[in-house]
């Protein structure tokens, strides 16, 4: 009963903010300097195109009334033509966003699957070599940006070892499966073709790798510190004291509580990464979304921006909303007191 | 002349790195605990009773080490036990009733799950589900908790204060067999409650044989509870005697100072407590720890730490005013 009431009241929040952010989104791409008719046709164009497309746009009507046609338009899952690909917008983010979610899960895995488990190790072995080690390292994936993460991975993988590839989404002469769900990897599948589906893997090693070091350091760091500090709960000595394994300890008693931070950091920095893509998707040349919005910004693409930060507010609110089932499920006081 | 004790403790030393320095906080502490007696432990806040207890299971914070002393139990060296033989002491022979159920309760896990671990390493029972189950609830009914199927199903937060004490002690009394360790059991106790706990450690001491030692704020509980009493003052042991000793020939300043400051059942008088407070451990006095504090202090207690020795027979104290 009470869990059902929470996942409603959660529900309906994400709503709320999702319509919030559109509105927003849409006022401040509205307001920015830079005629988007203009810059879509470019400087030499005649005056009545201009004026054409702006009344195409409704670049004339009220802010309010385009954001109601807009509105209308979404919710019939029309977003509206890119200026620039002279595609409906819709059909460009089919095209890209399959690709970097591709990337971002692999990359979600790495990170947490490696940042909680060095974390841990850490904590557990704190003061040894490792524990030095990781932190070290840790240290380093937090200060150093993915694109710098992207570049020395493509310097060691591709030139120095080269020992997996760094451009692209597959092999260029293999043949891409056929698209249904737009992941290559599960295209390949379904297409029953193996050797597309390894290599489509093996692309996304590198450019995932570069995208979790940020987040996966954070993550250990976390975990650690969480993990020390639980250790030193009085708990733990009546654990030890009651005669159960340090092992499981560990493993159960230490660990669960420990994760609720390290669980909020890494779902926030995943949904991040839609946007945070953008250097390691150019330096891999990577068709993703990441590098689709920002060339939308840098030629005022309205409904491209609009529906590219639609996307990544979306997947904010899906994180988010994932964060508080997990959170509910590993903490019993936020689960029962109704989340508060 | 002395039964063989369970326990024997021979100077103590446990040192607490802390940021600025280390903190010498038990200093010598010799202790016995002789087959199915009931021990007390008294002295104020902060002076090392609780410590003392953790060392005997080693289950110190790592900020802690031990340079110096001996734990014995039941002939073993505890200090330089293989991880086996620790796991046994702790799940099979020695259980815990710790000072603050709050912090002791692991607060995501439902208190089913706890007991039921508790008991499923303490060697009591065949490792059975339904087995446990069921001893889990008869303890819980023991310490007199309503309804213990449904306070399995509750997390900690979900209980008062007294039943989190409660279901530490059912836990501990559950599995305690040869010693039963209770840090101050009934703080949070209402007097009824209060009473019916202490007789349930009394009546499974009287049982089972188990030894017991016991530490408590009230003296009252001390005299009624235990045979023995260990007076500790800012990490030594500076008084044992019996319990009837204690209290009618105490010897130590300290024992005569913490008997003065029981507020008189009259009425009459107020608390009379001893002036000053507990020495920092980072920087303890020199000599006797007590003798800032002492009014009979002697030169000599500046400068040399008294002895524990045997003044009459079988009352001990540590104290220059008397001579073996
Ligand atoms: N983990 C720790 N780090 C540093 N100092 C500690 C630690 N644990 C205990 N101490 C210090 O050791 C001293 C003795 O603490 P202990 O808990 O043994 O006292 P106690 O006699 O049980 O007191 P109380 O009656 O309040 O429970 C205190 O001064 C305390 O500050
Ligand atoms: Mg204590």
């Amino acid at each position: 009963m009470k869990s059902r009431h929470f996942i409603i009241h959660r529900l309906a929040w994400s709503v709320f903010v999702l319509v919030g952010l559109s509105i927003l989104i849409f006022f401040i791409a509205r307001v920015i300097p830079g005629d988007p008719a203009r810059m879509a046709l470019g400087p030499r164009a005649p005056q009545w195109a201009v004026d054409n497309l702006v009344k195409e746009l409704h670049l004339n009507e009220p802010i309010y009334v385009q954001y109601w046609l807009w509105l209308k338009g979404v919710l019939h899952g029309d977003f509206g033509t890119s200026l620039v690909t002279r595609r409906p917008v819709s059909a460009d983010i089919k095209e890209f966003f399959p690709a970097t979610l591709e990337l971002i899960v692999v990359a979600a895995i790495i990170e947490t699957v490696g940042g909680i488990l060095l974390g841990a190790l850490s904590a557990r072995y704190s003061g040894s070599w490792f524990d030095s080690l990781v932190r070290l390292i840790a240290y380093l994936g937090v200060v150093t940006p993915a694109f710098v993460w992207a570049i020395i991975f493509m310097l060691i993988f591709g030139y120095v070892w080269p020992i997996l590839p760094i451009l692209g989404r597959i092999d260029s002469n293999l043949t891409v499966p056929p698209t249904v769900t737009g992941l290559m990897t599960i295209d390949s599948l379904l297409a029953g073709d193996f050797e597309a589906f390894k290599s489509a893997f093996l692309h996304l090693l590198l450019p995932a790798l570069a995208l979790a070091m940020g987040g996966m350091s954070q993550a250990a760091r976390i975990t650690r510190a969480s993990m020390s500090e639980n250790l030193s709960r009085d708990y733990v000595g009546s654990e030890m004291a009651a005669g159960i394994p340090m092992k499981l300890i560990i493993l159960k008693y230490v660990l669960r509580p420990s994760l609720i931070p390290t669980v909020t950091i890494i779902a926030l920095d995943i949904a991040a990464m839609l946007g945070n893509a953008f250097l390691v998707e150019l330096v891999f040349n990577y068709p993703g979304i990441s590098r689709y919005g920002i060339n939308a910004m840098l030629t005022k693409d309205l409904n491209a921006i609009v529906a590219v930060i639609m996307v990544i507010g979306l997947a904010f609110v899906v994180m988010n909303f994932i964060v508080d089932l997990i959170v509910a499920y590993l903490d019993p006081r936020i689960r029962l007191q109704g989340g508060k | 002349m002395s039964t063989p004790s369970i326990l024997n403790i021979q100077d103590l030393h446990v040192w607490f790195r802390v940021y600025g320095g280390v903190m010498k906080v038990l200093d010598g502490v010799d202790f016995e605990v002789n087959h199915g007696e009931k021990v007390g432990l008294v002295g104020e806040s902060g002076c090392g009773k609780t410590t003392t207890m953790k060392s005997i299971l080693r289950i110190l914070p790592r900020q802690a080490i031990i340079p110096k002393g001996k734990i014995i139990f039941q002939g073993h060296e505890v200090l330089t036990m293989k991880w086996r033989e620790l796991q046994e002491l702790r799940g099979q022979k020695i259980s815990m009733i710790f000072q603050d159920p709050t912090a002791a309760l692991n607060p995501v896990f439902t208190i089913g799950e706890q007991i039921k671990d508790t008991i499923k390493y303490s060697g009591i029972a065949e490792k059975d589900t339904e087995t446990i189950k069921n001893i889990a609830i008869k303890a819980l009914r023991d310490c007199a908790m309503p309804d213990p199927e449904r306070i399995m199903k509750n997390y900690p937060f979900q209980l008062s204060g007294g039943m989190r004490q409660r279901v530490c002690i059912a836990m501990a009394l559950a599995t305690a067999s040869n010693l039963l360790i209770a840090d101050e059991p009934t703080t949070n106790l209402d007097v009824t409650i209060q009473d019916q706990v202490l007789n349930l450690i009394r009546t499974l001491v009287q049982e089972k044989g188990t030894s017991l030692i016991l530490i408590t704020h009230s003296l009252g509980v001390a005299r009624e509870m235990t045979d023995r009493i260990y007076v500790m003052y800012a990490g030594r042991i500076v008084e044992m005697a019996s319990t009837q000793e204690i209290f009618e020939k105490p010897y130590h300043p300290y024992t005569r100072g913490l008997l003065n400051s029981i507020p008189k059942l009259t009425g009459e008088g107020m608390m009379v407590g001893i002036p000053g407070h507990l020495p920092n451990y980072l920087n303890p006095p020199s000599g006797c720890r007590f003798h800032p504090r002492c009014d009979d202090a002697m030169p000599e207690c500046r400068i040399k730490k008294p002895p524990f020795i045997e003044v009459n027979n079988g009352h001990k104290v540590a104290c220059f005013l008397y001579k073996g």
